[in-house]
C-alpha cells in the first residue's frame, strides 16, 4: 500500500503551519515536545542515565494496559489520555524503582539491571495488551498506537498537553540549570556543600517521565529514548559549553520534531515516531562527521596534519645531521609530494638530485635536532632509559615538544650539569 | 555489623573514656568512627581531633583509608559506627564552614563547561536554589582564580586545561567557599612543579589566615615541610600529632609495615627538617 500522492501545494501549506487547525496544533505540540525532550535529554546523556530513560519508557506499557482496563472497568472510557499517562507514569517510575532495588540488593552491575528491567515489563505489558484486545471490543484497539506512535490519530487537546507538558518541564530544567549541572558533574561535591542530591535526581527523572508519558501518542514508547539521547548526543559536537548544548539540543530536537509531525501530517501511513528518529539521527550523523574540532573529519585531518609535519621533521633533521657530518645518516628517501611541499615551503632545494637545506630549512633542522638530543639526554638521565632504548620515543615526542616544555627542559638538564646543545653554531 | 562491636571490645578504651567525647575547638573531631565498604571494614576505631589553625597531612599506603577517612568525614559515605563533630557541632550545622577539594580523577573532565563555570560552583551554597550567578559571584570566582595563578585559563573548557591546571581550578572552586576548614583529597598527586609551588603558597596562605587544611598525602619527603601535623593511617590511626613529633622512622615503620623503601630517606628528611628549624 503505498501513500496518496502528495501535491506540492499541500506540503508548503503543511509546513507553513496552514494545513488545517487540528494538523497545526499537532505540529506545533510535537515540536515543542522535541524541544523539551532536547533539552532535558542534555542533562540525563550527562549524568550518564541515558539508558535509564530507556528502561523507563519501555517499562510504561503495562502500566498503559492496566490503566485502561481499570478504568473501563470503573465504567469510564477506558482512552482517557490523562488516565492513560497517569497509569504510564507510574509504571515508569515503577521500572526505575526495580533497577535501584536490584543495585542496591544484588552484585549485578547496571547494564545487567536495566536490561533485565527494560524487557520484563515490556514483556507484562505485551502480554497486559493482549488481555485487553481479547477481553473488550474495537475501543482497545488504539492501545498499540502508544508503542510505535501516531500523529493522525491525536485530536487537538491532546496536542495542548503535549506542548503544555513540554513547555513546563524545559521551564524547570532552565530554572534548575545549576543544580542539574553541579549534580552531573561532580556529585559529591554537591553533596559536601548539603546539596540534596537524591531530590535533584528525583526533579530530573520526574521531567524524564514527563517527556516519556507526554510523547507515548505522537512518538510512542519505542522510540521516545531516541528523543532524549540523540539531540544532546549530536549537539555535543558542536560545543563545549553547557548552555550551548541545551540550546543546540533543543533546536535539533524542535527541528525533529517539526519534520517528524509534518511529513506524518503528509503521508499518514508513515508514523511520526519513525520519521522524528531518522531526521535526528541524520543531524546526528552530520554532526558526528563534520563538526568542527570534535568531528571525525576535523579530527582526520589534524591526525594527517600531524603525520605530514612528523615525515617533513624527520627529512629536515636527516638533512641537518648529514650537514653537520653525521656518519651513518642516510639521505632522506621522501615521497615526492613531500619533497614538493618542502621545496615550496622553500626549506630545501634540488641542486644536481641532491637535496640541500636553504637557511630556513636549516634553522628549523637544527631545532628538531636539538629537540632530540635534549630529549634523549632527559630520558637517559632522568629515566634511567638505557640510550639505545629511548629512540622510538624521541621521535614520536621530538615534534610535540611545546617552547614552554623545551625550556624545562633545558633547565632541568642544567640541573643536573649536563651540557646543553647550543641553539645557534649548528656543531655538536 | 559484628566487626564493629569486636573491635570496640577489644581496643582500650579506659584512656579515652576519661575525656569528653568530643573537643568543642577542634575544627574536627572524630570518635570511634568505623567505615566499611560491603560491610568490609576499611577503617577501624578512628578517634582523632585535628588541631586548629594548622596543615595536617593523612598519610599512608594504598588502600589504607585515607580518602575513606575524609570522605566519611564529610558524609559523603555512611559511617557503620562513630561520630563526626565540627567545632563541637554536627555536619548539618557546620557545612558553611567547611570546604572540600575531591580527587581530580574523581570526575569527568570532558563535561562541557569551562574553569570559571567550575569555580562558580563553590558559590551554588551561597547563591541558593534555582538563582543565577550573579556578576559578584563570578567576581570572587575570578579572584579565586587568580589567586591559584589561573586567571587567563577562566573561559578555557576544562578538558583544554593540563593535569596541574584541572587541580588548581579544583582548589580555586573550594577557596570560593570561604571555609574555616578544608578538606583535600591528593591535591598534589600527578601536578607539576609549579602547581604543587602554587598549592603550598595557598595552603600557607590559608594557615595565616587561621584556617585548618586536612590534606590526604602520598609524598612522604615533603611532609616536614609542607605540614605541621601528620596523621599516620593504615586502616587505623597509627600515630597522630606534631610532624617533629610523630613522623619517625618507627611510626612510618609501622603504617607501612616495612615493605617501604622510602622510609630511611623520608627519616632523613625529617632528621634534615629538625635540623633546620
Amino acid at each position: 500500500m503505498s501513500d496518496p500522492i502528495v501535491d506540492a501545494n499541500s506540503i508548503i501549506e503543511t509546513l507553513t503551519l496552514q494545513g488545517g487547525f487540528n494538523t497545526n496544533a499537532v505540529i506545533l505540540g510535537t515540536s515543542l515536545l522535541g524541544v523539551a525532550a532536547g533539552v532535558i535529554g542534555a542533562f540525563a546523556l550527562l549524568r550518564k542515565r541515558s539508558l535509564t530513560a530507556d528502561a523507563l519508557s519501555h517499562a510504561t506499557l503495562p502500566g498503559i494496559a492496566a490503566a485502561f482496563l481499570i478504568s473501563s472497568a470503573l465504567g469510564f472510557s477506558g482512552r482517557s489520555m490523562p488516565v492513560l499517562m497517569l497509569g504510564a507514569a507510574i509504571s515508569g517510575i515503577l521500572g526505575v524503582a526495580c533497577i535501584h532495588l536490584i543495585l542496591q540488593h544484588t552484585r549485578l552491575k547496571e547494564d545487567a539491571a536495566i536490561g533485565i528491567v527494560l524487557s520484563v515489563f515490556f514483556g507484562v505489558g505485551i502480554v497486559l495488551l493482549s488481555v485487553v484486545q481479547s477481553s473488550t471490543s474495537g475501543s482497545a484497539a488504539g492501545l498499540n498506537h502508544y508503542i510505535y506512535g501516531q500523529t493522525a490519530a491525536m485530536i487537538r487537546s491532546d496536542a495542548y498537553l503535549m506542548g503544555g507538558i513540554g513547555i513546563i518541564a524545559s521551564l524547570i530544567a532552565l530554572i534548575m540549570l545549576k543544580e542539574f549541572m553541579v549534580v552531573c558533574f561532580n556529585e559529591s561535591f554537591a553533596r559536601s556543600m548539603g546539596m540534596p542530591v537524591w531530590l535533584i535526581d528525583s526533579i530530573m527523572l520526574a521531567l524524564v517521565v514527563l517527556i516519556t508519558v507526554a510523547g507515548l501518542q505522537a512518538v510512542g514508547l519505542i522510540l521516545i529514548v531516541a528523543m532524549l539521547i540523540i539531540p544532546p548526543a549530536a549537539a555535543r559536537f558542536w560545543t563545549d559549553r553547557l548552555w550551548k548544548l541545551v540550546l543546540f539540543s533543543a533546536l535539533i530536537g524542535g527541528l525533529s520534531g517539526y519534520s517528524g509531525a509534518t511529513i506524518s501530517a503528509l503521508f499518514p501511513r508513515k508514523p511520526a515516531g519513525s520519521v522524528i528518529v531518522l531526521v535526528a539521527g541524520s543531524i546526528f550523523i552530520l554532526s558526528m562527521l563534520f563538526a568542527p574540532t570534535r568531528g571525525v573529519l576535523a579530527d582526520t585531518i589534524r591526525r594527517i596534519r600531524l603525520r605530514v609535519r612528523i615525515a617533513r621533521d624527520h627529512v629536515l633533521e636527516s638533512l641537518y645531521e648529514i650537514e653537520i657530518g653525521h656518519v651513518g645518516i642516510e639521505h632522506p628517501k621522501a615521497a615526492s609530494w613531500l619533497i614538493q611541499l618542502l621545496c615550496f615551503k622553500g626549506w630545501i632545494e634540488r641542486n644536481n638530485g641532491k637535496l640541500n637545506l636553504t637557511e630556513t630549512g636549516r634553522t628549523q633542522g637544527q631545532r628538531i635536532h636539538r629537540n632530540h638530543l635534549l630529549w634523549e639526554q632527559y630520558l637517559v638521565s632522568y629515566a634511567d632509559i638505557a640510550p639505545t632504548h629511548v629512540d622510538w620515543s624521541v621521535d614520536q615526542v621530538e615534534h610535540v615538544l611545546s617552547d614552554e616544555l623545551i625550556h624545562a627542559l633545558v633547565l632541568a638538564l642544567k640541573k643536573r650539569g649536563l651540557t646543553i646543545p647550543p641553539l645557534d653554531g649548528g656543531t655538536s | 555489623m559484628t566487626h564493629t562491636e569486636n573491635s570496640q571490645v577489644q581496643s582500650p578504651r579506659s584512656i579515652l573514656d576519661a575525656r569528653p567525647e568530643h573537643s568543642a575547638d577542634s575544627p574536627v573531631s572524630v570518635h570511634a568512627m568505623t567505615v566499611a565498604y560491603n560491610r568490609k571494614p576499611v577503617l577501624w576505631d578512628v578517634d582523632y581531633d585535628a588541631p586548629s589553625n594548622a596543615l595536617v597531612a593523612i598519610v599512608g599506603p594504598n588502600g589504607a583509608g585515607k580518602s575513606t577517612l575524609i570522605k566519611a568525614c564529610l558524609g559523603l559515605i555512611p559511617r557503620a559506627s562513630g561520630t563526626v563533630e565540627f567545632w563541637g557541632k554536627p555536619y548539618k550545622q557546620s557545612r558553611s564552614l567547611i570546604g572540600y577539594v575531591p580527587q581530580r580523577e574523581s570526575v569527568d573532565w570532558d563535561f562541557p563547561v569551562s574553569a570559571l563555570d567550575v569555580v562558580c560552583m563553590g558559590r551554588y551554597r551561597k547563591i541558593g536554589w534555582c538563582r543565577p550567578v550573579t556578576k559578584s559571584h563570578k567576581r570572587a570566582a575570578l579572584e579565586a582564580l587568580a589567586r591559584v595563578g589561573m586567571e587567563d585559563f577562566a573561559t578555557r573548557q576544562i578538558s583544554q586545561l593540563s593535569g596541574g591546571q584541572q587541580q588548581r581550578v579544583f582548589l580555586a572552586r573550594a577557596l570560593t567557599q570561604e571555609a574555616d576548614l578544608y578538606f583535600m583529597d591528593e591535591p598534589f598527586a600527578g601536578v607539576d612543579a609549579s602547581t604543587e609551588r602554587a598549592i603550598i603558597e595557598v595552603l600557607r596562605e590559608l594557615r595565616a589566615n587561621g584556617k585548618t587544611v586536612i590534606v590526604v598525602h602520598h609524598d612522604l619527603q615533603s611532609v616536614p615541610e609542607y605540614f605541621d601535623h601528620v596523621l599516620l593511617l593504615n586502616m587505623r590511626v597509627v600515630a597522630a600529632g606534631p610532624v617533629s613529633e610523630v613522623f619517625t622512622a618507627e611510626n612510618l615503620q609501622k603504617t607501612y609495615g616495612g615493605r617501604l623503601t622510602l622510609l630511611a630517606e623520608a627519616a632523613e628528611a625529617v632528621a634534615r627538617a629538625a635540623k633546620g628549624t
